[in-house]
Formats: structure tokens, C-alpha cells, sequence
């Protein structure tokens, strides 16, 4: 019975991408629309079953299905896991990802390839929860490269557009080189452990056998360079950015919300191994704590509205990494669920804004949007202050208890933090000052259309904002729910925050701090009335800033430069001399003959005269030979 | 009933082809195809219960040559691959028109039957003698039916039968010199030969040299992007698609038991040499501009992968290897078809020509995709299964081996989907471009159903071929 | 009874055959005309004979003298066929110069 519905959770987005690819332009638009959505619904529906009952018993409910591949010290098995934690993930991914199909039925409904566009969002939903529900490290490989390719198909859906094809491309490359960390990862807890199931795993890393140090934190930190591949971490972020190409419901459903968190869920998943090893977890710390500053300044001065939601999205990804790398796995799932709701509410309001003015990105010709878009407004707004982290929704709650860990364990990475978490709150409300407030600066023929999007977009937008303001409850300092949930994945038994002076001490300090990036967002927005300058005219830091440190031109120049013009090189110049060298001899055989071919003179008498010399040469050789004579 | 039918029967379809006329050639030829495929399933199901399908038959008393041919699980596994190529590629042909069909379809026949007695052969000069028979009908194949310029391709296809057959004439030589020490050529005689170390390596280069040539290994691959490109598409299936995978199943039937001691010593220098051709040949595809060629170096690449994955001489990474060639196999037929349905459409192979595909063919878009990602081992095709156990087995022997292996999941993507890119996205094509045709849609999707299919369940395949890699093992660790 | 041969010494039977064969060589290697050529051939043909037949004396044996009337016999025949060439070849070429025959020339 539970392998059954747990078969249909798993299927019944795959059927949807089914029916869409193969019938979905005969059925029409509508009902391409409604099958993608319905798909994830029943995929929601079945989650929320596992959930329940999970809920009361508490026990994981594994699925073998078959042997898949074969290696000498073990058997890698088709199954399938589904407990608390793959189940939480599964809640929201299936419950965003059922809200943002019904957006896009909406978003999407002027695109001639509407029924490919579902058909793409629903392989990866179904390629989602296989990485989520995989019983071992290699199922989830397989939904981690298959979100990756849906990722690389929907970033380039408009694929009439080569930048976009080359953001699809970038997205996919950057993720695989990620993918060769999880594999060698995969290859190193292969042959340390002979398993790659995660209960197996898990046992045998408890059990404390076979524990080599260096070899732990070797795929540590191989499976780190993963999981920073797929969640946008210092180095490989720079194609998150980049992949805001796509259709802004895919930024929201994939770029935001869950499939840029699946490196998350893999270290929490394997937190009993990361726990082994203290020194990769700093490094994790480290870079979640870098990523989010770095990120985050360059939001400062973005002017296309996706791009600051993008680098705010690696700025608190960079947040969770940094929960991950204090050990504190539950808050940094906390973060992800709060992030999941706000960011989603945020990606799909800036898509009813862009909707409302004809694919208009750019932040400088918006303005004035409040009175005419108040449920777009207001909703945004509810998750601008979540995310900045503000008293008592979701963001503050989670972001805080990550700050609070910081600071017990180091000052410093918790100074970073916070710092994001200021500028984060700054570029976040200078989104909102120069979308919603103030005079419209697009055109006329822009103005005169402005209108709120219709309920099928607003309807998703109004469910994400509730749950971004009311999404805390599920882990309030002192009863966290969550953490109680989550007990039984954890080697270690994570204590919850007691509520002290410091920590009262602590929040107010966020708190001021949000409200500081807030306080100076207005003083520059609408008090001064400041619009953003034109491209040319930035200058200094801000330059810099703008474009985005210049770490895209420093890759072309250390990497892809090279190895094109290697590539040149190996064509023009190593193949022709190999091919040369091979030639070379057929040349000398060709050569050795045409020399011999002038032997054959037909003179007879020279061929007399070296029959002469030949027989003398042989007579005067057996006489010397035998000296006998 | 025993292997030598499928070889009666791949004989007799060529010689009923030639017979049959240029007209009726392609479908006799089609026919014969799918019957010698229908018996190896049939073969597959009788060895499977148990039953003897070996044939051994006296042929030369002196010197003593046998005529035998043997099916293991390996051999099996390759002559399926074999005849189920074949019908392919001769259905993929029925879209282009030949000069001659009936000699050509014939040779495609003849070729078949060559490459099928190289997997069964059991023993060492019958084997010799199927795999130079198996270079001839390539060579006209590429030599009459080919393209571009005449006096080019001629430079270029002979000077592959010649570099080819050059090398094969050391692994002759080893074989009489083993011949000497054993007094028979029959294979399980010459496993049993106790050889110094010294006459160990020399064997083990003779053969190296006959394999490193047709597999290609660089830097013996300068025959390869040259005639895969200048022969007819249909050649180089056979080439890539099957006989390159003649010199891997060597390397593991013969080379290997037969030089074991050579083979532990010396094993990196020929992982590195196969990994060396990984990223040689992902980085010289790089920048081609050829789309033949293109996919000629990516399949340089892949069997650089799988000959490392065959010189770690552990059971993964023979399982991996032969598991990769099935995939590669299917796969590089595929592309090679897409570049061919292309061709007839465009008629060039120049990617800076194409682009703007997409638009007007979605069905073609999508099964090219999907061939793509094959080719890059996307989990859940079949060729992940390969690459995977392949990586796996050279990170046991060292971790580094499987990180510079791995660099071909990178470079891989980059070059494939770069190709892609400029082949069909873009700015509608203002040629017009007719989406795919019936046949050429059958072809494909058997090709993508296999890879899909096993991709999920590779479980039949590798049980199949487990115990015979497991005996050569043995053979190897004696 | 002194024979001629214990008279004269074998070794000046050798020399002289030495000599006659070195001419024939010789003759063979530098003329160019075909009819002499021929000539030096049979030169040297009759210094072997010569040698066979001090041989076959020295050694009291006559074996040797009935080779030489073997190979007299076949030299003759030689002869006739070679000059039956080169009259065919002269009518042919008009000339017996062996520098003009290099139809062989590869």
C-alpha cells in the first residue's frame, strides 16, 4: 500500500511531463496547464499523507524496488526513503512547486510552447523528488543532474535567444563540475564503507568503524564542492545570476526555492558524516559566511529586478551554508523552508510586475506601482520585511537563530552575517522604494496598461506571503517543533537556544540592524527620490559592484580562454604533427624504395659489375671468415 | 544449434543481397539483419537455460588450427551488440540512395559476419583472420560510398587500412611466436602458458599496438576524425559503433589473460594513456568545426575512458568497460545518424551552417537532446551505468585517476552542448528544415528505448556478462 | 714419365687459368659490344675448362676431362642460342650495343 502511493508521489509528475510532451499541444493550453498542476497536486496530496503519518509514528518507510548497478563490493539498489527530513522537503517542494504551476498557467498562457514548458516543470518536479526521496547517495545523483538538465532546459526555453542558450549552458556546466565533487565523494564513501544507502551509511559511521580520518574529510570535502555547485556557493555561483534568463516562474520554483537547496539537503542528509569531520565544516562555514557578504553587496546595486533577488538568493544560501558549517543542520533547514516561502512570494511578485509591464526588467523604468498593483504590493512587502528579517515573521526567526549560533561559536563569522543581513535588508527595501513608490518612469503606452494580474497569479502570492509571515511558528525559539522533528536524523542532539540576555541582546541587535538598511534604503529612495544612474555612468566602487566584482570576466580570462585556445592549439598544431609523425613513415618506406628503384637501371653491364663485386665480396668474406686458405 | 548459425547466416545474407539486385538489396539485406539478430536472442535465451552453443570443428592439422568458436557472456554480450547494430545501421541507410546498392549493402553484411566471428573466435589465428577480414569491407565501404573529395579520401582511407593492418601484423607475429610455445592457437591452451616476464611485455605490446591503432588510444587515433568524416555515415557507425569495440573486447579476451604479468606491471602507464585520450580528445572537440569530426573526437574520448576502465584489470572496470561499449555503442550510432539526417536536409556538415533547427523540428530536437545527454551520462541512461563503474574502478586505483577520468562529465557537457547550441537553437533557420521521417524516427527511438530502458534496469546485461569477466579475472590473477 | 703437367708445375696451369678468366671478366664488364662480350664469356667458360683439365691430370682422375666434355658441348649450345639473340636483337634494334638494351630499367 505505501510503496504504492509512494510509487504515485514519485510518478505523477513524470506522467504529467508524459502527457505534455507527447499530447500536450493536440489537448490545448488550459488543459496542459491543468494536468502540470494536477500532477504536483496528487505528488502534494500523497506527501502530505506520508506526513501525517510520519507525524504520529515516526517511522521511515523505506522502498526497494530493484538491483541497479552492480559494483564488486556492492549493489547499488533502486529505492526509495521517505523519512522526516526527505518528507519535509517533499511538503515544500511539491506545495510551492503545486502553487507556482498555477501560476504559470497564467505567466505562461501567451507562449506558443506553453505545453513544453509544463512538460519541462514537471520532469523536474519528478526529478526533484527522486534526489529527495532516494534511499542512497546514487538515486540522489540521479535527480541531482536530472534537476540540473530541466534547470539547463528552462533557463534556455526561450532558445531563439543564444544568450539565453549560453546561461543554459553556463548553468549546466558550472552544475556538473560540482557533480564530478558529489561522484568523487560517491567514490570515496564507496570504497571506505562498501555502501551507498544512507541507513546502511549511517549505522556503519555511528557504529564508529573504519573511521580514517582524511578520507572522511577528503569526501567531505568533495561532496561540499557538490553541493556548492548546485547552491550557487563561492566559486561556482556565478550561474545562478545568470540563469534569471529563464521564465520568471522557473527562477521561483527552481532558482529559489528548492533546487537550488538540494546542496543543503545532501549535507543535512549526510550531517552524521560532515559531524566527522570539523575541519570541512569550517571551510563550509567560511564560505557560506563569504558568499552571503559578497553576494549581498553586489545586490546593493543591481537594477534588474531579478538579478537582486538572484544575488539575494545566494546571499542566504550562503546564510544556510553557514548554519550547515556551525553544525546547526535543523536551522539551516529551518532557513530553507522560511527562504522557500518569502523568496518564491518574491520571484513570482516581480513576474506579476514584469507581466503587468510587458517584460520590463529594469527597475529604473518602474516606480509608482503600489496603487496600481496593491495585492502585488502588499504581499511583497510582507516578504521584503520577512527576509530583512523583521519582528515576528518567518525570517526573522530563522535568520536570527543562525546569527545566534554564529555568535556562540565565532564572533567573526556572525560580524559577516550580520553585515549581510543589513545590506540585505537595504537592497531588498531600495527593490521595493524604486518598484512600488514614488512616480511611474516607464513609458506612456506602459503606464496606460498597468493593472493587478489576475487572481490565478495573485492566488499563489497571497497563500506564499501568509506562510512567509506565519511560516516561524514552526520552530520558535524554546518549542521548536522542527527540532523535535527532525531529532531522529541527527548523530548529535542539537539543544534549542535557551532564551538569555544575550540572545534577547542579539535579536534587538538584528532587529536595529534591519531596520537600518531599512531606515537608509528610505533616506536615499524617497526621501532623496533617488533613481539608480544609467549603465555608463556608474562609477568607482559601485562599478565594480555593478559588475558584480568582475569575477565572470576573471573566469573567461583563467579558464574558458585557455582551454579554447588549447583546443586550437591541440587541433592545428599536436594533430598535424601526429598525423606527420605517422605519415613519416610511409614517407621513409616510400623514400627507401624510390632510393632502390635507381638500382634497377638496366644497364646490364652495371648489373654485371655488381654481380662481380657481389661474388668477390662473398669469396673474400668465406676466405677471411675461415682463414684457412 | 550453436553460434556458428548466426555466422552462416550473416554470410549467406550477403552473398543473397549481392544476388538480389541494387533494388530489393536494402530490404534483403534488412531482412537477414534482423533474423541473424532474432537467432542471437534466441542463442542468448538457450545459453542462459544452460545449453551448450559452442561449435568446434577441426580445420588444419598442421599447423594445428581449429576451427572454434565459443560464446561466454562476454561474447555474447558483443555479438548482440553486433547484430543489433546491424539492421540499424542498414535501416538507417534506406533514406540515402547508393551507386550500387547491392555491393554495398552486401559488404555492410559481410562486415557483420567478420566483426560476429572476431567475438566468438576461440582461437588465435581463426580470430586473426576474422578481424583483418572485418577491415575489408570497410575499406571499399569508405573508399566507393564515401564523400568529399576523391583523392583526399582515398589519402585518408588508405592510409587507415594500412596504419590498421600494420599493427595487427605485430599481434600475428605474437601469436606464431605463442604458437611455438604452445603447439596450438586454441585460446584456452594458450591462457595455460606459463611465459617469462620478459616475453610477457613483448606479447603484451605486439597486441597493444594491433588494439591501440583500432580502438584509437591516443596518440595512435590520426586515422579516426579523417575517415570517420570522409566515409559514408553508414561506415562510420560500423566503425565507431561496432568495430572500435572489436579492439576493446580484444583487449580484455586476449591481451589481458594472455599477458597478465605485463599488464599489472606497466597498468598506468596505459590508464594514463587512456585517460590522456579523455582529455585530449574532449578538448580537441572543443573547437571543431566539422560535426562528424566533432563527434569522432568525443568518441576518442569516451573509449579513452573505457580502455582505462579495462587496464585497471579489477572486475569493475572490466564490467564498466564492457557495459560503456554496449552504450557507446548505441549512442555514437545515433549521433552519427542525427549528423546524417542533418546532412540530408542541409547537405553540410559545417555547424557554423546550421542552427535555427529547432523551431522547425521538435520531434528531431528531442531525440536529439536526448541522444546528447546519453552521450554526456546522464543518470538513468545507460551509458551512466558504463561511466560510473568505469570511474569507479580507477578510483580504486587511485583517487586522481578518477578525477581526471571525471573531467570528461565537464568537458563532455561543454562540448556536446556547445554543439547543440550552434546545431539547432537560435534564430529560426531561414532553410527549412522538414522534421524527421518514419524510418528515420524508428531508428532513433530503438536507439533512445535501449539506452533509456537499461538505462533504469542495466540488471539483464550485467548478469549476463559477470561470470565470464569474473573467469577472466581468475585467468589473469592465476 | 714426366708429364707435361709435373714439367710446367700446377701452378702455372692456375695462373694462367686466373689470368684468362680475370680477361674474360674483364672483357665482360667494359666492352659493350655484344658479339665480344659474348666472346669474354666464352673466355671464361674455356679458363675453367682449362683449370678442370689440370685438374683432372694432377689428380690422375677422369672425371674431370668428361666434365669438360660436357660443358664444351653445352657451351656450344649456348652459343648458338645467344648468337640466335642477338641477331634478333640486331634486326631488331640495329645495333648490338648492350649500353642500348635497358628495357629493364625499373
Amino acid at each position: 500500500m505505501d510503496i504504492n502511493l509512494a510509487l504515485v508521489l514519485l510518478l505523477a509528475p513524470f506522467l504529467g511531463f508524459l502527457a505534455n510532451i507527447f499530447l500536450g499541444k493536440s489537448l490545448g493550453k488550459n488543459i496542459s496547464g491543468a494536468i502540470g498542476t494536477i500532477a504536483v497536486v496528487v505528488s502534494f496530496a500523497m506527501s502530505l499523507f506520508f506526513f501525517l503519518q510520519i507525524n504520529q509514528t515516526g517511522q521511515p518507510i523505506s522502498i526497494h524496488l530493484f538491483d541497479w548497478i552492480a559494483i564488486s563490493n556492492f549493489n547499488i539498489e533502486f529505492g526509495f526513503l521517505l523519512d522526516q527530513l526527505s518528507l519535509l522537503w517533499l511538503l515544500f517542494v511539491t506545495g510551492i512547486g503545486s502553487l507556482i504551476h498555477l501560476y504559470s498557467i497564467s505567466y505562461m498562457h501567451d507562449d506558443e510552447k506553453m505545453h513544453k514548458f509544463f512538460a519541462y516543470l514537471n520532469l523536474f518536479v519528478f526529478f526533484m523528488i527522486t534526489l529527495v526521496m532516494g534511499s542512497n547517495l546514487l538515486i540522489m545523483f540521479i535527480g541531482w543532474e536530472g534537476v540540473g538538465l530541466c534547470s539547463y532546459l528552462l533557463i534556455g526555453f526561450w532558445y531563439k535567444n543564444q544568450n539565453y542558450n549560453d546561461a543554459a549552458k553556463k548553468a549546466f556546466i558550472m552544475n556538473r563540475i560540482g557533480d564530478l565533487g558529489f561522484l568523487v565523494g560517491i567514490f570515496i564513501i564507496g570504497f571506505m564503507f562498501n555502501t551507498l544507502d544512507f541507513a546502511t551509511l549511517k549505522a556503519t559511521i555511528l557504529a564508529g568503524n573504519n573511521l580514517d580520518a582524511y578520507w572522511i574529510a577528503a569526501a567531505g570535502l568533495a561532496l561540499f564542492i557538490g553541493a556548492s555547485g548546485k547552491s550557487a556557493q563561492i566559486p561556482l555561483y556565478t550561474w545562478l545570476p545568470d540563469a534569471m534568463a529563464g521564465p520568471t516562474p522557473v527562477s521561483a520554483l527552481i532558482h529559489a526555492a528548492t533546487m537550488v537547496t538540494a546542496g543543503i539537503f545532501m549535507i543535512t542528509r549526510l550531517n552524521f558524516l560532515f559531524d566527522l569531520a570539523p575541519a570541512i565544516q569550517d571551510i563550509i562555514a567560511v564560505i557560506g559566511a563569504i558568499t552571503s557578504l559578497v553576494a549581498a553587496t553586489i545586490g546593493l546595486v543591481q537594477n534588474d529586478i531579478k538579478k537582486v533577488l538572484a544575488y539575494s538568493t545566494v546571499s542566504q544560501l550562503g546564510l544556510m551554508f553557514l548554519a550547515l558549517g556551525l553544525g546547526a543542520y535543523e536551522i539551516a533547514v529551518f532557513h530553507v523552508i522560511t527562504h522557500a516561502f518569502f523568496k518564491a512570494c518574491l520571484f513570482l511578485g516581480s513576474g506579476s510586475v514584469i507581466h503587468a509591464l510587458h517584460h520590463e526588467q529594469d527597475m529604473r523604468k518602474m516606480g509608482g506601482l503600489r496603487k496600481a498593483m496593491p495585492i502585488t504590493f502588499i504581499t511583497m512587502l510582507i516578504s521584503s520585511l520577512a527576509i530583512s528579517g523583521i519582528f515576528p515573521l518567518s525570517g526573522f526567526w530563522s535568520k536570527d537563530e543562525i546569527l545566534m549560533t554564529a555568535y556562540h561559536q565565532s564572533p567573526v563569522l556572525w560580524v559577516i552575517g550580520s553585515l549581510a543581513s543589513i545590506l540585505t535588508a537595504f537592497y531588498m527595501f531600495r527593490l521595493m522604494y524604486l518598484t512600488f513608490f514614488k512616480e511611474f518612469r516607464g513609458s506612456e503606452e506602459q503606464k496606460h496598461h498597468l493593472h493587478e494580474s489576475p487572481a490565478l497569479l495573485t492566488f499563489p502570492l497571497i497563500v506564499l506571503a501568509i506562510l512567509a509571515a506565519i511560516g516561524g511558528l514552526i520552530s520558535l525559539p524554546g518549542h521548536s517543533w522542527l527540532n523535535h522533528y527532525l531529532e531522529p536524523l541527527f548523530s548529535k542532539a542539537h539543544e534549542a537556544h535557551h532564551l538569555g540576555t544575550t540572545e534577547y541582546m542579539l535579536m534587538a541587535i538584528a532587529t536595529v540592524g534591519a531596520l537600518l538598511g531599512i531606515g537608509i534604503a528610505y533616506a536615499k529612495y524617497i526621501k532623496q527620490a533617488q533613481v539608480p544612474e544609467e549603465d555608463e555612468k556608474i562609477t568607482g566602487f559601485s562599478k565594480v559592484l555593478y559588475n558584480k566584482y568582475y569575477v565572470d570576466e576573471v573566469y573567461e580570462a583563467i579558464i574558458v580562454k585557455p582551454i579554447n585556445l588549447l583546443s586550437r592549439f591541440f587541433r592545428d598544431y599536436i594533430e598535424t604533427a601526429l598525423a606527420s609523425i605517422v605519415f613519416g613513415f610511409g614517407k621513409a618506406a616510400n623514400e627507401l624504395s624510390f632510393q632502390g628503384k635507381k638500382l634497377q637501371n638496366g644497364s646490364i653491364g652495371f648489373y654485371l659489375f655488381a654481380f662481380v663485386i657481389g661474388f668477390c665480396a662473398i669469396v673474400s668474406y668465406l676466405i677471411l671468415a675461415q682463414k684457412k686458405f | 544449434m550453436d553460434v556458428s548459425f548466426i555466422l552462416i547466416i550473416l554470410l549467406i545474407g550477403a552473398f543473397a543481397t549481392y544476388f538480389s539486385g541494387d533494388k530489393l538489396a536494402p530490404k534483403v539485406a534488412l531482412l537477414f539483419g534482423l533474423v541473424s539478430l532474432g537467432f542471437s536472442v534466441y542463442l542468448l535465451s538457450l545459453f542462459n537455460a544452460g545449453q551448450n552453443i559452442d561449435f568446434i570443428s577441426a580445420w588444419i592439422t598442421k599447423p594445428s588450427i581449429s576451427f572454434s568458436l565459443k560464446a561466454d557472456g562476454l561474447s555474447l554480450a558483443m555479438l548482440l551488440l553486433n547484430t543489433a547494430l546491424t539492421p540499424l545501421i542498414i535501416f538507417s541507410a534506406f533514406g540515402n540512395e547508393f551507386r550500387n546498392a547491392k555491393n554495398f549493402y552486401a559488404l555492410i553484411l559481410f562486415m557483420s559476419f567478420a566483426m560476429a566471428g572476431t567475438f566468438l573466435a576461440a582461437d588465435g589465428l581463426l580470430y586473426y583472420i576474422f578481424w583483418e577480414l572485418a577491415l575489408i569491407p570497410i575499406y571499399f565501404i569508405a573508399l566507393i560510398w564515401g564523400n568529399g573529395d576523391a583523392e583526399e579520401r582515398k589519402k585518408a582511407v588508405v592510409k587507415f587500412f594500412i596504419y590498421t593492418l600494420a599493427g595487427s601484423l605485430f599481434m600475428l607475429t605474437a601469436f606464431i611466436y605463442l604458437y611455438g610455445k604452445a603447439g596450438s592457437f586454441l585460446i584456452e591452451d594458450l591462457y595455460k602458458l606459463e611465459l617469462s616476464s620478459q616475453e610477457q611485455l613483448w606479447i603484451f605490446l605486439a597486441f597493444f599496438l594491433a588494439y591501440a591503432i583500432k580502438i584509437p588510444i591516443i596518440p595512435f587515433h590520426t586515422w579516426q576524425a579523417k575517415v570517420y568524416q570522409k566515409a559514408p555515415t553508414v561506415g562510420t557507425m560500423l566503425l565507431s559503433g561496432i568495430m572500435l569495440k572489436m579492439g576493446l573486447y580484444s583487449v580484455i579476451r586476449w591481451q589481458l589473460p594472455l599477458a597478465p604479468s605485463a599488464a599489472k606491471e606497466y597498468m598506468t602507464i596505459f590508464i594514463a594513456l587512456g585517460i590522456a585520450g579523455v582529455i585530449y580528445g574532449s578538448i580537441v572537440a572543443l573547437r571543431q568545426k566539422d560535426l562528424k569530426k566533432l563527434l569522432a573526437y568525443s568518441s576518442l574520448a569516451h573509449v579513452g575512458l573505457i580502455a582505462a576502465g579495462t587496464y585497471t584489470l579489477n572486475l569493475d572496470g572490466l564490467r564498466g568497460a564492457v557495459l560503456q561499449m554496449i552504450a557507446h555503442g548505441f549512442v555514437v550510432v545515433g549521433l552519427f545518424f542525427v549528423a546524417e539526417i542533418i546532412y540530408r536536409r542541409y547537405e553540410t556538415r559545417e555547424i557554423s551552417e546550421m542552427g535555427g533547427i529547432r523551431s522547425q523540428s521538435p520531434k528531431f530536437t528531442s531525440m536529439f537532446m536526448i541522444l546528447v545527454l546519453a552521450s554526456v551520462a546522464l543518470p538513468s541512461t545507460f551509458n551512466f551505468i558504463g561511466e560510473f563503474t568505469v570511474l569507479y574502478s580507477l578510483s580504486q586505483i587511485g583517487i586522481i585517476w578518477a578525477i581526471l577520468g571525471g573531467t570528461t562529465i565537464i568537458l563532455g557537457a561543454y562540448y556536446m552542448l556547445r554543439m547543440f547550441q550552434h546545431v539547432m537553437l537560435g534564430e529560426t533557420n531561414a532553410k527549412l528544415f522538414k522534421d524527421v521521417t518514419t524510418n528515420e524516427t524508428i531508428v532513433l527511438v530503438s536507439i533512445i528505448t535501449f539506452l533509456l530502458f537499461f538505462g533504469i534496469y542495466p540488471k539483464p546485461i550485467t548478469d549476463l556478462i559477470t561470470p565470464s569477466l569474473e573467469n577472466i579475472i581468475t585467468i589473469i590473477n592465476r | 714419365m714426366d708429364s707435361v703437367l709435373n714439367q710446367i708445375g700446377i701452378e702455372n696451369y692456375i695462373f694462367l687459368s686466373v689470368a684468362l678468366f680475370c680477361i674474360g671478366v674483364f672483357g665482360v664488364l667494359y666492352r659493350r659490344n655484344a658479339i665480344i662480350v659474348f666472346m669474354s664469356i666464352e673466355i671464361m667458360l674455356n679458363a675453367v675448362n682449362l683449370l678442370f683439365v689440370a685438374f683432372s691430370t694432377y689428380h690422375q682422375d677422369a672425371q674431370g676431362q668428361v666434365f669438360v666434355f660436357f660443358s664444351m658441348a653445352v657451351a656450344a649450345a649456348e652459343v648458338a642460342v645467344g648468337l640466335a639473340i642477338l641477331v634478333a636483337i640486331f634486326r631488331n634494334l640495329g645495333s648490338i650495343d648492350v649500353a642500348n638494351l635497358k628495357n629493364l630499367k625499373g
